[in-house]
């Protein structure tokens, strides 16, 4: 039993580490196509079919690239930035269901690597860890650009951190768990018992501080797209950089998992259907962050602090306050 | 027929308007109202709208460049061309300087003898590529319209001068032949369809 389970469970976390860096390189394919549609252009083209081998070129690109460490950085910390972006992302998706448990050669799945009892604070907090990667990547850069950049993550980080965190306290109190299988299980009921029609507040408050979590556009402060350099990632080059994409691209994958685990129902009752139904909808909220970035402008970094300090943070609240005079 | 309407009615004032820009208020009362007309006015969704119906109409613009190009206007200036005579075949220069003496960054020269015909013969001609600023002066001072601007803007080589030479610039023999040398409509040609793509000018302030 014991080595089976820990057979088990490092092939769920190979499976996950592999789909989704692969996800993230083909998650880039999507956005960049999906922005070329919404602005009447082509999108990549050439290599391969419809430029769908785009991302492994990017890849091989990434890879070859030399890895260049600017003689002014700190050196360590430099170097490990990029390593932290990445790595908690994927460390975030352990407590994440990702499809309900199945039976393969007579052995019972559960395709979550660990279900512990605290699933959204431990996933929440590692995304949250995972803002350190641009923040000591830009501290640890040798340019003021790059400085100014990690400072407006800093920002941004402390503001939607608060909403987050209230937010999902409402849901927390009416399941009374933390973890996103007994989130499920609550929703199991179908369309009718989905979280979202009793705390529609926190649920659209959370869908705009997972823009802020994962750094999309009307809050992409961290890239500051009008000082035209690449904000934390001026001085990286090669696969460090890349890495903080695929952090990014990864976490979006993630939050486009929990937003529909937590207030839409998940995989609901566990059949061929429900997992169906929560790739159907993690596909959604991830083309979602794309047609935003194609459609509204980046807010001011005092906009974003205006929004989450004096309008959601206060929201939020409200919204705990008359949640537990209801459950009383 | 064109009707009179495009000729008389210059006045397009009507398609232009003021934008009602509303002072930013300064009481916080207001600008909490501002705030909350903002937030309930849903124009974000205006936006995700926008996009998302193009995307499902699906116009691309992109012109896949190497594959498929963009037509050039008929006033294109791009590297010159010799042309022939229809009727013989032969050079229409006539070696008469004209070119020379107006290229304003003197990268013409030609030297003329006259030949045993007691005709005027163009023995040597050069555009020094490396100078020309492509003004297109050569090509509008020509009488025998012999010095023409051609189309080929894709042109690849270390340095200018050697983008084309004089036997290059001539029309080849055998596209005389096939009678496939294209004239230059040069100077006031209007690139076709030109009409379609030109909106009114608004002339009346």
């Amino acid at each position: 039993m014991e080595v089976a389970y820990l057979i088990e469970t490092v092939i769920k976390i190979v499976v996950v580490l592999l789909v989704f860096s692969m996800l993230a390189g083909i998650g880039t394919y999507f956005e960049r196509k999906i922005l070329a549609f919404m602005q009447r252009r082509l999108g990549p083209m050439n290599v391969g079919p419809y430029g769908l081998l785009q991302f492994g070129a990017d890849a091989i690109k990434l890879f070859t690239k030399e890895d260049i460490i600017p003689s002014n950085v700190v050196a360590p910390i430099f170097k490990i930035a990029p390593v932290i972006t990445a790595a908690t992302a994927f460390l975030a998706a352990a407590a994440i269901p990702f499809l309900p448990s199945f039976t393969i050669f007579g052995y019972e799945v559960h395709p979550i690597i660990a279900d512990i009892n605290i699933g959204i604070l431990y996933i929440l907090g590692m995304m949250g860890v995972g803002l350190y990667g641009p923040l000591l990547g830009g501290m640890a850069s040798a340019n003021k650009f790059a400085l100014l950049s990690a400072a407006r993550g800093a920002a941004v980080f402390i503001s939607y951190e608060v909403v987050t965190g209230l937010s999902i306290l409402a849901p927390i109190m009416m399941v009374g768990s933390l973890s996103l299988i007994d989130f499920n299980e609550y929703q199991s009921g179908g369309f009718t018992d989905w979280i979202v029609w009793s705390q529609p507040v926190a649920f659209i408050l959370f869908w705009i501080a997972a823009f802020a979590e994962t750094g999309r556009t009307p809050f992409h402060l961290i890239a500051n797209d009008h000082e035209i350099v690449d904000g934390f990632g001026t001085e990286y080059s090669g696969m460090r950089w890349g890495l903080f994409f695929i952090g990014e691209y990864a976490n979006m994958f993630f939050i486009s998992f929990v937003i529909p685990l937590l207030f839409l129902g998940g995989y609901g009752d566990g059949s061929f259907l429900g997992a169906l139904g929560l790739l159907g909808k993690m596909a959604f909220f991830f083309f979602f962050f794309l047609w935003t970035r194609a459609a509204w402008p980046d807010v001011r970094p005092d906009q974003l602090m205006w929004l989450c300090w004096k309008v959601l943070m206060p929201i939020a609240v409200l919204n705990i306050l008359i949640t537990a005079i209801v459950l009383m | 027929m064109m009707k009179n309407e495009q000729f008389n009615n210059r006045d397009v004032s009507n398609e232009y308007f003021m934008v009602d820009i509303q002072d930013y208020p300064t009481e916080p009362w207001d600008k909490f109202k501002r705030t909350l007309k903002r937030t309930f006015r849903i124009e974000l969704f205006v936006g995700l709208w926008v996009v998302m119906r193009e995307m499902i109409r699906f116009d691309i613009h992109t012109v896949s460049y190497p594959e498929e190009k963009m037509p050039i206007g008929p006033r294109y200036r791009a590297v010159h061309e010799m042309k022939r005579l229809w009727e013989s075949d032969a050079e229409r220069c006539i070696g008469c300087g004209l070119c020379e003496k107006i290229c304003i960054s003197n990268c013409i020269r030609m030297e003329t003898k006259v030949d045993e015909n007691s005709r005027k013969e163009v023995s040597e001609y050069t555009i020094n590529l490396g100078r020309c600023i492509f003004c297109g002066y050569c090509a509008e001072v020509c009488p025998e319209l012999a010095i023409t601007h051609g189309g080929e803007y894709e042109n690849a080589s270390e340095q200018r001068e050697h983008f084309v030479d004089y036997a290059a610039m001539l029309t080849p023999l055998d596209k005389m032949k096939a009678g496939a040398q294209q004239e230059f409509e040069g100077f006031g040609a209007i690139t076709p369809h030109e009409d379609e793509s030109v909106k009114k000018t608004p002339l009346s302030y």
